[in-house]
């Protein structure tokens, strides 16, 4: 790896541990005599540090040196966490990241001088908490109530594989043990393979030391504390398992496993997942790979299918061989573009906090669903617009505290945001307690911006709607936080992009909820094919809703209705022969496809229904992009190229019948 | 009217009776014509869609910018797929010609500005004229071309 490329990694690397440090910082807020936390915010800074000054980073590591030594005293039990301490050094954090980006540049003299103020801040936050009163951190580690102090500690550990590689030094944690006490090692060879599947950079070592001096627990556990996570260690107090402690060092794991299991389940050992950074870039290059194989595959099954002599058969059961396969493949493909919301969620812990601080409001974020998983690139793509949608909960919708008390709530406003899946979609709602939307001032704003005429009629729905026309903003001055005008129409126009939609659910005084509805992947798209004239095209199924024949008055055409009976509600449709120019005369029986989002429905009036196809949906170029109602393009099984059929800009382009009265309060963007 | 650009090594072809060649630096595959899809609503010049190995490109027909009669595809017709860099972003562009004729290197001292007068066709659509055994070779500007339908 080369100099630039190792820089690379680090800011990667960085960027992870800034927001590890982050959530412990925040998770340390919340509970101030949190010991994981502090032990976590203090081994992310040293790595910061420590890589930082390696890599080339050199005001970085400066930088962070004077807030590890902060979290070093804390963690020594030499000075308490104070809410100032992890506010000074969440503001710390942000001008790290700023010194990660501008590594290259020379510092300025506004950032060393922004950088000096936050290390005062710092320095405050530290004086303003004598030394005199350690005695909140200090209880938890030094008395374990569980175990009493016992008089030594059988330590059995094994380094992670790549330990060597990442600089961790086995002889320099023993001799960290040994000052601890006198240590007794035994070298566990057990694990060592033969000479031919040696690796000479892996640690196969384990080691069983013995150490006779009575320290805690979490004195021990300290000598490994950057490796904590990815280790195998087991800490037996000496004297109650002692015979157990040393089992023959050449058979290890079976005996052992018992107190292993058991000292688990005392105290769980967070085991990070192992994982690999691959660039976004090479999944969709391994993506498109496989969306081709299934391709050829189909198109193999279609000459399989051909013939009945003996070569035939047998290519028919290689040919469902491949299938299985290549279907297995894409599953797994499609799996590692999966990402849990929860990455994403993450991020708002610090928005919700600064935005408190902000609004002077009380404000609690409550996230659930963490682990529903979503493609990359909905996730990506999400990121900002639930932004503006917390803002926008912050600022507008929550009350301050005296307003909520007076309104008979409690005084910290929720905001919940949530993720689940629902068959093949994924429902993320942003939700808050608070004032609700006022529809009057919704009104008489867009009135205002000469959005609606003063006495347009509008049901519920249509007036919440307002709120994502382009240039609608309701702050009555325009806050930092939110209401600079671009935000809800950008919002919609995001979602719609990803394929989704977005609905309100607003009750006066208690809460707005803003709905997100979204695909799972981008990338394949279950499809009814359908043929018009002379060509193929692609209806995405999750628009289709039924499919009816024609019916002989209608097919004749020409009349100046286009609305069809479907069960009593009347139903546009559009004859897609005309609107694609078919040259080819149409069929005798012609089909209706309906296709509908929410409460609009629309029937395309095709020649023939061809079926159902998984297709990969490939982007138009440029020259195609804005050429009629296609979202896309795919491939078929016979290696032509079918273009997929935009339903919401077909929706929009249909003329609507008068809403049914059962119109719920519900605004529907689709 | 752009000056001559770095031009040695070029493709020529035929089309509507007349010569092309284009930089053979941006071809990137000939091929013969493959299935074609019509894009309804799109204009004339880039009015279909070809696969090619999974991807899917424009298929465009220089007949349009140069005012030639439509013609019906035969067994010579091939396809030239260049990717020429149009804006920020490069393209790849399938382009219909009536016979692909030779690979050759073009002497740039011999290319002619397009005179302004005496031409049917748009003076800003081609960069020279150059001459090959009696014949004139028009070299289109191809990036300007794209432009003009990327911007309509």
């Amino acid at each position: 790896m080369s100099g630039g490329e190792a820089a690379e990694a680090f800011v990667l690397e960085a960027a992870d541990l800034l927001d590890q440090v982050e959530r412990a910082l925040l998770d340390l807020g919340r509970d101030l005599n949190d010991r994981a936390a502090i032990d976590e915010v203090f081994r992310g800074l040293h790595t910061i540090k420590g890589s930082g000054a390696m890599f080339g980073f050199a005001a970085l590591a400066g930088f962070t040196h004077h807030c590890e030594t902060a979290f070093d005293r804390v963690r020594k039990g030499k000075a308490p966490a104070s809410v100032a301490l992890v506010h000074a050094v969440l503001s710390a954090c942000d001008h790290m990241r700023a010194l990660v980006a501008h590594r290259d540049q020379p510092q300025t003299t506004e950032q060393s001088a922004s950088g000096q103020a936050l290390l005062a801040a710092l320095d405050t936050a530290m004086a303003g908490s004598p030394d005199a009163a350690p005695a909140v951190v200090e209880t938890a580690p030094t008395a374990p109530a569980d175990d009493g102090t016992p008089t030594g500690w059988a330590i059995r550990f094994r380094l992670p594989p790549g330990a060597m590689a990442n600089g961790t030094n086995p002889l320099a944690l023993l001799q960290e043990l040994r000052e601890l006490g006198p240590c007794t090692v035994r070298l566990d060879r057990s694990e060592l393979p033969p000479l031919d599947r040696f690796v000479p950079t892996e640690c196969y070592l384990g080691w069983d030391v013995e150490l006779a001096a009575a320290v805690s627990r979490e004195q021990v556990e300290d000598v490994f504390l950057f490796i904590l996570d990815t280790m195998e260690l087991t800490l037996t107090p000496l004297g109650a398992t002692a015979a157990a402690a040393c089992p023959p060092s050449a058979e290890v794991s079976a005996p052992a496993a018992a107190p292993v299991a058991e000292e688990a389940s005392a105290k769980p050992v967070v085991r990070t997942q192992e994982s690999v950074r691959v660039q976004a870039e090479r999944l969709d290059e391994l993506m498109n790979r496989v969306g081709e194989l299934v391709i050829a595959q189909s198109r193999l099954a279609q000459l399989a299918a051909r013939g009945d002599h003996a070569e035939a058969v047998m290519l028919r059961a290689v040919s469902e061989d491949i299938d299985r396969l290549s279907s297995e493949l894409r599953d797994t493909t499609m799996a590692l573009r999966m990402m849990p919301m929860g990455n994403l969620f993450g991020r708002y812990r610090r928005l919700v906090f600064d935005l408190a601080q902000e609004t002077g409001k009380a404000i609690a974020l409550v996230t659930e669903g963490e682990a529903t998983e979503v493609d990359k690139t909905v996730i990506d793509r999400l990121a900002d617009p639930l932004v503006h949608l917390i803002r926008n909960s912050c600022d507008h919708g929550l009350e301050t505290a005296a307003e909520r008390v007076a309104a008979g709530k409690s005084a910290t406003g929720q905001i919940t945001v949530s993720a689940a899946q629902s068959g093949g979609e994924v429902i993320v709602t942003v939700a808050d307690d608070g004032r609700g939307i006022d529809r009057a001032a919704v009104r008489a704003k867009a009135v205002a911006q000469g959005l609606i005429a003063e006495d347009a009629a509008l049901d519920d729905g249509e007036v919440l709607q307002l709120i994502f026309h382009p240039g609608f903003s309701t702050a009555a001055q325009v806050t930092r936080l939110s209401g600079r005008g671009v935000g809800m129409d950008v919002v919609k126009k995001t979602v719609e992009g990803l394929r989704g939609t977005i609905r309100i659910e607003s009750e006066r005084g208690q809460g707005t909820r803003m709905k997100l509805h979204l695909p799972l992947t981008l990338a394949i798209v279950e499809c009814m094919l359908v043929r018009v004239g002379a060509g193929r095209y692609a209806i995405p199924l999750s628009a289709v809703e039924e499919c009816l024949q024609l019916p002989a008055h209608e097919a004749a055409g020409a009349g100046g209705r286009n609305f069809l009976d479907v069960r009593g509600e009347l139903v546009p449709f559009l004859r897609m022969a005309e609107i694609f120019h078919s040259d080819r005369p149409a069929e005798l029986h012609q089909k209706v496809v309906i296709v509908g989002s929410g409460q609009l429905r629309v029937g395309l009036v095709v020649d023939q229904i061809i079926g159902n196809a998984q297709t990969v949906i490939k982007p138009l170029s440029r020259f195609h992009a804005g050429v009629g109602a296609f979202s896309g393009a795919t491939i078929l099984g016979d290696g032509t190229v079918a273009l997929i059929l935009d339903v919401a800009q077909l929706l929009a382009a249909a003329p609507q019948p008068t809403r049914p009265p059962h119109d719920r309060a519900l605004g529907e963007a689709a | 009217m752009s000056a001559p650009v770095q031009l040695t090594r070029v493709l020529s072809f035929d089309l509507g009776g007349e010569m092309f060649a284009i930089p053979a630096d941006t071809v990137r595959e000939i091929l013969e014509v493959p299935p074609v899809t019509r894009v309804p609503g799109a204009p004339d010049f880039s009015n279909g869609l070809i696969n090619v190995r999974g991807a899917v490109l424009p298929l465009a027909d220089l007949r349009v910018p140069f005012a030639m009669a439509p013609r019906a595809h035969d067994e010579d017709t091939r396809v030239i797929v260049i990717e020429e860099q149009i804006g920020e972003q490069a393209e790849s562009i399938g382009i219909v010609a009536d016979r692909v004729t030779d690979v050759y290197e073009m002497d740039r001292e011999a290319i002619d500005e397009a005179p302004p007068l005496g031409m049917r066709w748009r003076p800003e659509f081609i960069i020279g004229i150059g001459r090959k055994a009696d014949r004139f070779v028009i070299l289109p500007d191809m990036p300007r071309i794209f432009r003009e339908y990327l911007d309509s």
